[in-house]
């Protein structure tokens, strides 16, 4: 994607303003409510129309207030899948998922409705009423909807809020899929830094109607270490599990790791606390915790009296959170090597990565 | 059994014309006003409302004589009208006109309620799919606000056929020409003996309105099957 954006908007007390310039596939917009990432939606999709600026999208110019141009929203072709699934409630899941489709131009068609229909597993719902769907298919159905506008960009905004925890990681992996399959352009909404890590690789950071700063969404999360009560949560994607005795060994890179969680054939995503990782400098005689990982430190990042701790453990990355005092007391600089210990219960299994 | 006089008959036929005439002309219309009250953002707006809501709080007498000055002989618009030969008072246009802005509030009241109930979200949703706002209309609105404008065109069928005092003013009591049946009604009741074909005119009267009020219930409940 090629987006540039410079733009400003007032309404009422508050001020918005935003200018950068996105070459990423995928990135997300992040801040607290009220801090103008729907504000950004709105304005980009052309739903609200900026004081001033200029907008353009992979070399065209969708906004110039200079120029007095302002394309209407259905001439931008910026794709929105909004927070609540908003389906037309007087079609069927079929004449939903086409709408966008049957204005689209035929040049302009690259994605074939069968082929989504089936990326995201909707074939036995098309003739459903949209009211019969649950909150996890309405929402399917509506990224299904704007994806089949062959859209240039798609902007989604909070699209997993109101999702309960087990669904939310249900449709990631279709968001992901569809947005791949069909070489989609991103930009996630979203106040919840655990999404927008498994969604984007760039973040914009929104603060008080204004874009703050920009970073990879990787240095978003480490940074999550100096809030207060914040911390940082390792994103482990495992393959699929071998029952050892009463616990469950996963393949991770060249280790194995021995979790108290069973999971799906495909991929499981867990979620491991950098907190729950304790440091040792040479390997214990005995322990309870059932994972030592011989690795060695990459680097460390540190913020107040928190220093974060990447390790290599045979070429996986692993971040361990612990105090200033034991960083110097084990000597840990870059290459040092160290002992990793994890308990079997301290993982976290977001859901099954696997497409169901 | 009724014996309906070939007076009765033209009542009726009128009746039935003038509330027909009524609904077809004000349905574009009251769907316009509509959809300007329930989205538009203007200051002005309660004004308007104001206007268009008159004809609810006004005795229908005094609307009927509003009219009759805006269009008669020496009004504002009479002449106007009468150089593209379109006369209107004390024709059948001007009973039409009447039942029309009597009935107006109440079709447009109904309406509004519709098109307020539609998610604003998804009219959002159609124009980023690449509807524009004329497409919008014809696929998202009209169809999400089917039931409340079958409501607001029934309302104002039944008022149009109940219509009296901006009717009488405005349009005159013209047997054959602009006498509804609540004209013939009244016509009846002032003639020594007439109650028997005043009542015969009230049946009718009853079985008309509940016709309507049924078809447009069979209606709107197969709408709401689609």
């Amino acid at each position: 994607m090629e987006l540039d954006v410079d733009i400003e908007k007032r309404h009422g007390a508050f001020r918005f303003s935003a200018a950068f310039s996105l070459e990423s596939q995928r990135c997300g917009v992040f801040g607290p409510s009220g801090s103008g990432k729907s504000t950004l939606m709105h304005l980009l999709s052309g739903l609200l129309t900026p004081d001033r600026g200029r907008i353009s999208l992979a070399g065209r110019v969708l906004y110039d207030s200079a120029a007095g141009i302002n394309l209407p929203p259905e001439q931008r072709r910026i794709g929105v899948v909004f927070q609540h699934a908003h389906l037309f409630p007087h079609m069927n899941v079929r004449r939903n998922l086409l709408y966008g489709w049957r204005r689209t131009e035929a040049a302009d068609r690259r994605i074939a409705p069968e082929a989504l229909i089936g990326v995201l597993n909707l074939h036995h719902l098309l003739d459903r009423g949209v009211n019969r769907l649950s909150g996890g298919e309405r929402q399917r159905v509506a990224l299904g909807r704007t994806v089949l506008a062959c859209p240039r960009l798609i902007l989604m905004d909070e699209p997993l809020t109101g999702l309960d925890e087990e669904l939310k990681f249900q449709i990631i992996p279709y968001l992901k899929k569809a947005l791949d399959e069909f070489d989609i352009p991103l930009l996630f909404i979203s106040h919840s830094l655990r999404e927008m890590r498994l969604m984007t690789d760039e973040a914009l950071v929104f603060r008080d109607g204004a874009m703050q700063e920009r970073m990879s969404t990787e240095n978003l999360a480490r940074s999550g270490m100096a809030t207060v009560g914040g911390g940082y949560a390792n994103m482990l994607n495992l393959g699929a599990p071998r029952k050892v005795n009463d616990l469950w060994s996963y393949p991770w890179g060249e280790n194995e790791l021995v979790l108290t969680e069973g999971g799906d054939g495909g991929d499981n995503l867990f979620e491991l606390d950098a907190r729950d990782i304790v440091l040792f400098k040479n390997h214990p005689e005995a322990t309870s915790a059932r994972n030592l990982l011989s690795c060695t430190v990459a680097g460390t990042f540190g913020f107040n009296n928190r220093v974060g701790v990447e390790l290599d453990c045979g070429g996986m990355r692993l971040v361990a959170q612990i105090v200033p005092e034991s960083v110097r007391e084990l000597g840990i600089g870059p290459g040092t090597a160290i002992v990793a210990a994890i308990k079997a219960s301290s993982f976290r299994r977001l859901s099954s990565m696997a497409v169901c | 059994m009724i014996a309906l006089t070939p007076n009765d008959i033209d009542a009726i036929w009128l009746s039935i014309k003038v509330a027909c005439g009524a609904t077809l002309i004000t349905t574009p219309l009251g769907f316009a006003a509509a959809y300007f009250l329930a989205f538009s953002r203007l200051p002005a707006k309660s004004l308007i409302e104001g206007l268009i809501n008159l004809p609810l709080v006004l005795p229908p007498v005094v609307v009927g004589y509003l009219l009759l000055l805006l269009f008669g002989q020496s009004g504002f618009l009479g002449p106007l009208l009468q150089s593209v030969d379109l006369r209107i008072i004390f024709t059948l246009s001007g009973a039409v006109l009447a039942s029309a802005v009597v009935g107006f509030p109440l079709m447009v009241r109904a309406i509004r309620i519709g098109l307020e109930g539609i998610d604003r979200n998804c009219l959002q949703a159609s124009r980023t799919l690449g509807a524009g706002w004329w497409d919008t209309l014809l696929t998202i609105t009209l169809p999400l606000s089917g039931r409340a404008v079958l409501a607001g065109m029934t309302l104002m069928f039944a008022r149009s056929l109940g219509e009296f005092g901006a009717t009488i003013i405005l349009a005159g009591n013209i047997p054959g020409v602009t006498q509804t049946i609540p004209l013939a009604i009244y016509d009846y009741t002032n003639t020594p003996g007439g109650d028997r074909m005043a009542l015969n005119l009230c049946l009718v009267s009853i079985v008309l309105s509940f016709t309507v009020l049924m078809l447009s219930e069979a209606v709107a409940r197969s709408m709401k099957r689609n």
